[in-house]
């Protein structure tokens, strides 16, 4: 009897959870991919997401990075640059509510890549986050190649741009969120502190999605 | 007939009020609310909302001592960048802060307004004023 009640008691959490967790499931974003496979002699049709490719950057500590340090991970990213006039002082004061959020969670990060590589070398990186207040390895800010820089911005679904002729850098202040299997699962008017509100909440939502919790 | 009287009473207490603002009041409130938009539009994203900074990064716009004892030369500030080391509500700052293309009457509505938000008080800074400082700008 015990134990009928409690396998109806496992049976309803199941239902309940499995109904909440749908309803509560992020979309996920980017260009999908019918793929067809054989398996087992049978035709079965799978959907592929896109997903970020590998890439190699260093942060503001000197240490390369690359998207298997990002293993288990959930993470923001955006673009910018140390001496942007316009709009990025106003993201990262946004972005600094989102690191003071999950800044003890191991299994979050921020990644901030530099446009301007030329002057925003690894020094003035590590300088800006000190004054920003920024410190262990939740927010990495990240410097590379240029070519690698713009590369990867296209995989977030970013416009980046080189300096116009009035010496400004041209590009979009999206934050954008990453799931544990590299898919973009939210993109984020950064300068807007109510959509970095609802960034926050979509982080805890899909940290809650049990593929995540799965997923190492 | 009646809402007539009502406007006509209406219209008597506006033209009573205006006229029982003093000339320097009507300056200060033309100067205060030009330079709330041109706040919004050209130091906002840096300077943030209340004039708060940012972090170590950017200094906030609410050291009434600093402002005051810098009154003169504040447009210059805006007019040539501002460089070096400064002590903002007792804290180094010594990142740059660049030009930014505004008129003589543009910068005097903005400092009306910085110098008289934030918990500042410093009354108007006019046309005047401004012109006269910037002629000075080292």
């Amino acid at each position: 009897m015990m134990r009928k009640l409690t396998l109806i008691g496992i049976m309803a959490f199941a239902l309940l959870s499995s109904c909440t967790s749908k309803s509560n499931r992020l979309p996920i974003l980017g260009s999908k991919n019918p793929v067809t496979k054989t398996v087992d002699g049978k035709q079965v049709t799978d959907t592929t997401y896109a997903t970020i490719p590998d890439f190699k950057f260093v942060n503001q500590y000197g240490d390369t990075i690359t998207a298997k340090n990002l293993d288990g991970k959930i993470y923001v990213a955006d673009f910018f640059f140390t001496t942007c006039p316009s709009i990025c002082p106003l993201m990262h004061r946004n972005m600094l509510n989102v690191y003071k959020e999950f800044k003890d969670d191991n299994n979050f990060r921020i990644l901030s890549h530099t446009i301007d590589p030329k002057y925003d070398t690894v020094p003035v990186l590590k300088r800006y986050a000190d004054k920003m207040g920024i410190a262990g390895n939740s927010w990495w800010l990240l410097h590379g190649n240029k070519g690698d820089t713009y590369g990867i911005a296209k995989s977030y679904l970013q416009s980046v741009q080189e300096r116009n002729p009035a010496g400004q850098y041209i590009h979009d202040g999206f934050f954008i969120l990453i799931d544990k299997q590299k898919r973009i699962r939210g993109t984020y008017e950064g300068t807007d502190p109510k959509e970095v509100d609802k960034l926050i909440a979509d982080i805890k939502t899909l940290k809650a999605e049990p593929e995540q919790v799965a997923a190492k | 007939m009646k809402v007539k009287l009502i406007a006509g009473i209406l219209l008597l207490i506006t033209v009573v009020v205006v006229s029982c603002q003093s000339d320097e009041q009507v300056e200060f409130s033309r100067y205060y609310s030009g330079g709330s938009s041109i706040y919004q539009q050209h130091c906002q994203n840096c300077h943030g909302e209340k004039g708060e900074g940012l972090q170590s990064l950017i200094p906030p716009l609410t050291d009434s001592i600093y402002l005051k004892n810098n009154k003169t030369l504040l447009a210059c500030f805006l007019k040539n960048g501002l460089k070096g080391k400064i002590i903002i509500n007792k804290r180094e700052f010594d990142d740059e802060m660049k030009p930014d293309e505004l008129a003589p009457i543009e910068i005097a509505k903005v400092l009306t307004y910085v110098t008289n938000s934030f918990g500042n008080k410093m009354g108007v800074i006019n046309l005047q004023m401004v012109e006269g400082d910037m002629a000075k700008c080292r």
